[in-house]
């Protein structure tokens, strides 16, 4: 049995925990509000920049031979993975999450015989998977110093794509990253970067009105997809980094919050254990000096 | 009141102006056009320069934008823009900072690819600060 010292010091680092994780609790749900309102922010742009997109490419769809991030190398067998991570951990299995949809799907490209070549944002995502799929790594991106996810940052990763498939080093791309559903829940999902995947055509359809009207472009359709398709790339690439900013900290705030609540449950017990303790040795105490003085 | 179209300028961060307007003149790569209620469907890639909202036939604001795209149709018009600012909100000084230190970045830039990204931001930057005037 442990005696009342040991317990005091337990108690007392247990309390000591529930303070931190409580506090980074909190610090979670403000970040989470502010990379919420971020991403809120961002959605104008994205959803405006597909609706252009979907115009654009229904005119392109039937000449065939548009640019190539649009309608791929024309082969599929060197593929891509941008897998994005969070910086930190601490959020309960967030990067567990995409860490185990990253080596599932690497093993299923794999299986088909394809060449994967994977680009690591963030430190923890290389931390997991760096004991098996090492020597597929060609590019690692870290926010350690970011304090704060802009458009410049997500601009650098997709300016790092695009050079590598101008280079012809891969054929497919796309991008791994959890897609925030609320704040308990994300879930990790696979998008297609290259070549680009499309809005649904209805959904641009109803957008005009039903009727598709028909566009005059300056300079030329061509021209126009050139410049919109690497914006739209590093536009995809900036959502996947705000909705997972957004997710680690929904993620962080749920871990940190069941953390608090089993500090608080544990102090408990260990009070109660704590005075039992004490109380017996009282007892026992009394019944020493009692029988001592019965039996003078 | 005149007809009005419904204008939205957006860069990847936020949405900065969403009103109705009058009539907008955007810079096209090709030339200036001017964007107004019942304008033909049309989509444009943009210039780095200044657009500018009119209303009852007078300038209202004038934003800097140094690049993007619109799209203009009956009954609005959207400008994704790179980069956003209102002329009167354009820091000087700190331009004129940042085009001194490309300078350096250019002079002792290692690699080719380095020295023109360097090169292609110091002229952005000297077209936004040419338009501040």
């Amino acid at each position: 049995m442990a005696s009342l010292k040991d317990l005091r010091n337990r108690i007392k680092s247990v309390q000591s925990t529930r303070k931190i994780t409580s506090a980074m609790k909190m610090v979670a749900a403000a970040k989470l509000r502010r990379a919420q309102e971020q991403a809120e922010a961002s959605r104008p742009y994205s959803e405006r920049m597909s609706r252009m997109l979907g115009s654009l490419a229904g005119g392109m769809a039937e000449g065939a031979g548009g640019p190539k991030l649009l309608t791929g190398t024309g082969e599929n067998k060197v593929h891509l993975l941008v897998i994005c991570t969070a910086e930190r951990g601490l959020c309960g299995g967030f990067n567990g999450q995409i860490a185990r949809l990253a080596r599932k799907t690497i093993a299923d490209l794999k299986a088909d015989g394809k060449t994967v070549k994977l680009m690591m944002v963030g430190r923890k995502g290389r931390d997991a998977l760096r004991r098996d799929h090492e020597q597929d790594f060609v590019d690692y991106i870290t926010f350690q110093d970011v304090k704060r996810m802009g458009f410049v940052q997500a601009d650098d990763v997709a300016n790092r794509v695009l050079a590598m498939f101008e280079a012809g080093e891969f054929d497919v791309c796309s991008i791994l990253y959890s897609e925030f559903k609320s704040v308990i829940a994300q879930e990790p999902t696979v998008l297609q970067l290259i070549p680009a995947s499309l809005p649904e055509e209805e959904e641009h359809g109803a957008e005009t009105g039903g009727a598709k009207a028909l566009y005059e472009y300056e300079p030329d359709e061509e021209q126009i997809l050139e410049a919109l398709l690497p914006r739209n790339l590093a536009v995809q690439v900036y959502r996947a980094l705000l909705e997972n900013a957004a997710g680690e900290q929904g993620a962080r705030m749920t871990a940190m919050d069941n953390a608090t609540r089993n500090a608080g449950d544990m102090i408990n017990r260990l009070t109660l254990e704590y005075n039992r303790t004490r109380q017996a040795q009282i007892t026992k105490e009394l019944i020493e000096i009692i029988s001592g003085a019965e039996a003078l | 009141m005149a007809e009005t179209t419904e204008f939205e300028l957006v860069s990847p961060e936020k949405l900065l102006v969403s009103e109705q307007v009058e009539m907008v003149v955007v810079p096209g790569t090709e030339g200036l056009f001017a964007a107004m209620p019942r304008h033909a469907p049309f989509i444009s890639t943009l210039a780095p320069g200044v657009l500018e909202i009119y209303e009852g036939g007078s300038v209202k604001d004038r934003i800097f934008v140094a690049g993007g795209f619109a799209e203009v149709n009956e009954t609005r018009c959207t400008v994704l823009a790179e980069d956003a600012t209102p002329v009167e909100e354009i820091d000087k000084a700190g331009l004129q900072a940042r085009i001194e230190e490309l300078d350096k970045e250019i002079k002792f830039a290692e690699s080719d690819a380095e020295r023109e990204a360097a090169e292609s931001k110091k002229k952005s930057a000297e077209t936004k600060l040419a338009f501040a005037d």
